[in-house]
């Protein structure tokens, strides 16, 4: 009697820690869960304002006395006008009460350095505008920008806010005349790096790692395609290919860094191919794509039963015949799964790159394998080192931009796999 | 010669080769009587005169890209006005330096007209060698596609001649990971011995200073530069025991529940979104650990009195520590997967319910297998680098303490190397010395994790 109590007793008490240890099991995935979330959502909640810019509403009056400062009226003039001023002036027709120098130059700071150039070009098109008064929508500046988008930033203290009280006035006086709006932010896909956030845009980062890309699938596919082939199909079994699978196996697990070092020492130093160019990127980047695409090609052929191959060699084809003509074909759906995993793992790939000098300030969107160019996450990482608050949405704004690719090639992969995949 | 129209007349003439062959072959066919065939189908015959105009002419060509900087170099310098190389003070490559740079389309006034002449000349030179090069190459395409013309009769095979030359491709595919890894190893080896030539081995390995400034100017103020990295050695290691006291524990126990508990179709949804955590790129952990991570933990300190900085120890190795769980996750689902199934049925039968068989004989016998996943994991801590540039310190601090800043052997690689550099200094060298340091460490971690993996899957299998 005793010793049934005492089971029921222990029996109550393990089945409690049987519930417990399930719930730490599901604490651990919820964790996880939880994790991705908090990180998703974070990069949404910010990104999702770098989509939008802010836009002035100013009655701006073309002056032909600031325009054509010479009098004979040629484009030439119209190019080098002091643009800046035309800007302050509508500004100031906006506040007519300010008339001190520091503050005006604060309120000109209101519009982005940009819209020089653009009312250049507007006039240029049209040269009749001299002389003219139009309303115009200009874009604004980044702190302005940054101000309108996050309203609990009016509530900190003057001195940690990126724009003074006076300043806040002014925008609010904007505001009640309904002088501001938030429009789709096109500079960001259409533009390369620059120095002020509300100009800066991700479309040269994008052109630099398609350029960059394109070289490592050029590189990487046939020869890891041409190793895995080798490896499993025809490669006898010895030292010789024991020390190659040691090798690939080693590569697949070699900091990525350590290929950046090497393209540094012998790409740049020992070849001098030119620093920061895509072609230099897409070498290192396909020496680190290899392994996993020679892994997935060896992984799809072996999935390809030796029936298929039994029957080809039965019929008189010879080995390489066998493998060329039948298995490779079948197994194609795997290794093009394999190739674009790897190719998303190198989208994303930026601590090499660093190595070899992609992370330069760029301006112009390159035009060539040969240009130099940065990376979409090299653009993300270069974003967040600098201090202008503007960039803290541009950066995330860059990541939504990266994982959405990644979830495109991800996407792609996983059709290939269950739409040609055969299940044997 | 441009480039393009070479490469055109080349295709061209690959193209008609290949076709040429194959009709000779058929044609040869055709005439021999039945029984007595060509040994090869008529279109490996193609290939084969293909292949004979693809080999040489494109090794041809490499070795000209590889060769062409040099020769040109070379005969610029023998042609070189006596005058501008007496009056030049200074290196004669300085002297080609500046000859490349001048652009002949805008010159500036009052460059030496002798450069400019120079200039003028190796531009000419540069045309007339390419074009010189791109037509030697064509001969040799004719010459070779003669060749292979001329030699389809009934004794040749076409053929196995055809196959051993893809084989050989195949082969040669296969080494360039052997060539990566030897390359890898030289360079380091290569760039960290004249490191240490500079800085002894052991003050380097066991120095508990690093201040890498050294002067770049001579007769610069600045500090001595100290290059010990036992500093940088201990932030690696703080940094990844954190990653790994946030990743064993979340990883191990999904590993767990989605290997014994979950049914089928919760383990089909949440497996894929664990493995959503790896496929994030790093520059993304980086950028929520710099961002949303480190000033949570400043928050969160400076309300509770205490004073940390933004860019502490547990930001950047909680974050690597996310990171990592579908790593160690998924590896270890693998190897409790591989448990037999009888080794439970056992358990299960003396009366053990689920958690003391996982506790007692799951995990015990998957063991060797989670160290291994967990060696990787840690070997994948320590290389890791965008997480850490993004989010953890620069300075040095030699500290125990996870929420000051420290520093890892990746962050130090990045910061010596980023920017223009004198590539002789020793501070540019001494991020080759980490270099194969990292190399070495993750090597041996690899290949022993890999070791007790395989041992592991023989015993089951």
């Amino acid at each position: 009697m005793n010793n049934l109590k005492k089971i029921e007793y222990s029996l109550k008490k393990r089945k409690r820690q049987e519930s417990r240890f399930k719930i730490y099991g599901l604490l651990g995935i919820a964790t996880a869960v939880t994790f991705l979330c908090i990180i998703l959502s974070s990069i949404v909640m910010e990104g999702k304002k770098a989509f939008l810019s802010t836009y002035i509403k100013l009655e701006v009056y073309f002056d032909p006395d600031i325009i054509y400062t010479n009098n004979d009226q040629k484009e030439e003039d119209i190019k080098f006008a002091n643009f800046q001023k035309i800007i302050k002036n509508s500004l100031n027709s906006f506040f007519p009460e300010i008339s001190d120098k520091d503050e005006l130059r604060k309120l000109s700071n209101f519009i982005s350095s940009s819209e020089e150039e653009n009312l250049m070009k507007l006039v240029l098109k049209n040269k009749q505008l001299v002389g003219q008064k139009i309303t115009l929508w200009l874009l604004a500046s980044s702190k302005i920008d940054v101000i309108n988008k996050n309203p609990d930033m009016e509530l900190i203290a003057e001195e940690d806010r990126l724009i003074s009280d006076l300043e806040l006035n002014w925008l609010n006086e904007i505001r009640s005349a309904n002088n501001i709006k938030s429009n789709f932010n096109k500079n960001f896909f259409v533009k390369a790096d620059s120095t002020e956030p509300e100009q800066a845009g991700i479309w040269g980062s994008l052109v630099g790692s398609f350029f960059t890309l394109f070289i490592t699938l050029i590189l990487s596919f046939p020869i890891a395609v041409a190793a895995g082939v080798f490896l499993e199909e025809l490669a006898p079994k010895n030292k010789f290919t024991d020390f190659i699978e040691v090798n690939i196996n080693n590569l697949a697990a070699v900091p990525s860094i350590i290929f950046g070092l090497l393209g540094l020492a012998i790409f740049l130093n020992v070849m001098h191919l030119p620093r920061s160019a895509p072609i230099v990127g897409g070498m290192v980047l396909a020496l680190m794509t290899l392994p996993t695409i020679i892994i997935a090609t060896r992984a799809s052929l072996k999935a390809v039963p030796p029936s298929i191959r039994e029957a080809a060699i039965g019929l008189g084809a010879t080995k390489f015949q066998t493998v060329t003509h039948h298995v490779l074909p079948l197994s194609l759906p795997g290794i093009l799964t394999g190739t674009i995993i790897g190719m998303s793992q190198a989208l994303g790939e930026s601590a090499p790159l660093l190595m070899i000098g992609m992370v330069a300030f760029i301006v112009d969107v390159p035009g060539s394998f040969l240009d130099s160019s940065t990376v979409l996450p090299v653009q993300i990482y270069l974003w967040k080192s600098t201090a202008a608050r503007g960039f803290v949405e541009l950066t995330a704004a860059g990541v939504m931009v990266l994982l959405s690719f990644l979830i495109l090639m991800n996407g792609i992969a996983v059709f290939i796999r269950q739409k040609f995949e055969k299940k044997w | 010669m441009g480039f393009w129209s070479f490469f055109f007349i080349l295709v061209v003439l690959g193209l008609s080769v290949h076709w040429l062959a194959t009709n000779k072959a058929l044609k040869l066919n055709a005439k021999l009587e039945k029984g007595s065939k060509l040994p090869s189908l008529p279109s490996y015959y193609g290939t084969y005169s293909l292949l004979l105009i693809i080999f040489p002419t494109s090794s041809l060509f490499l070795l000209w890209l590889v060769g062409k900087p040099f020769i040109l170099e070379y005969i610029l310098l023998q042609n070189i006005p006596e005058q501008l190389s007496a009056n030049f003070d200074g290196d004669p490559s300085m002297l080609i330096d500046s000859i490349k740079a001048v652009d002949l389309e805008r010159v500036f006034p009052g460059t030496n007209p002798l450069i400019v002449e120079s200039a003028t000349y190796f531009k000419n030179l540069n045309n007339y060698s390419n074009s010189f090069a791109y037509f030697s190459i064509l001969i040799v395409a004719f010459l070779s596609s003669y060749i292979s013309l001329k030699k389809i009769s009934t004794t040749f095979k076409a053929r196995q001649a055809v196959e051993k030359s893809n084989i050989n491709l195949l082969i040669f595919s296969s080494t360039i990971a052997i060539i990566t890894t030897i390359g890898i190893v030289f360079s380091l080896i290569f760039e960290a011995l004249r490191f240490f030539d500079e800085i002894p081995f052991f003050d380097f390995l066991f120095g508990l200073a690093w201040s890498p400034q050294t002067a770049i100017r001579e007769g610069q103020v600045a500090s001595q530069g100290a290059f010990g990295a036992i500093p940088i050695f201990s932030g690696t290691l703080l940094i990844t025991l954190i990653a790994m006291s946030v990743a064993i524990p979340v990883g191990l126990l999904s590993a767990v529940y989605l290997s014994e508990y979950a049914t089928p179709k919760v383990r089909q949804t949440f497996k894929p979104i664990l493995e959503i955590l790896a496929g994030v790129p790093t520059v993304v952990y980086g950028f929520f650990a710099a961002i949303t991570v480190g000033p949570f933990f400043k928050d969160l300190a400076s309300y509770s009195g205490f004073n940390i900085a933004s860019e502490s120890a547990i930001a950047a190795g909680g974050v690597m520590g996310i990171m990592i769980i579908p790593f160690i996750s998924s590896l270890s689902d693998d190897v409790i997967s591989a448990v037999p199934q009888s080794l439970r049925d056992g358990s299960y039968a003396m009366g053990a319910t689920k958690s003391e068989t996982v506790k007692n004989i799951i995990l015990p016998a998957a063991l060797p297998g989670i160290i291994g996943a967990i060696l990787l994991a840690v070997s994948r801590a320590i290389g890791e680098t965008m997480i850490v540039v993004m989010a953890a310190g620069i300075a040095a601090n030699l500290t125990a303490n996870p929420f000051e800043s420290v520093t890892t052997v990746t962050v130090q690689i990045v910061t010596l190397l980023i920017g223009d550099q004198e590539f002789d200094s020793a501070k540019t060298l001494a991020a080759f010395a980490l270099g194969i340091t990292l190399f070495v460490a993750t090597l041996f971690l690899n290949l022993l994790a890999l070791r007790i993996v395989s041992k592991y899957r023989e015993r089951y299998e």
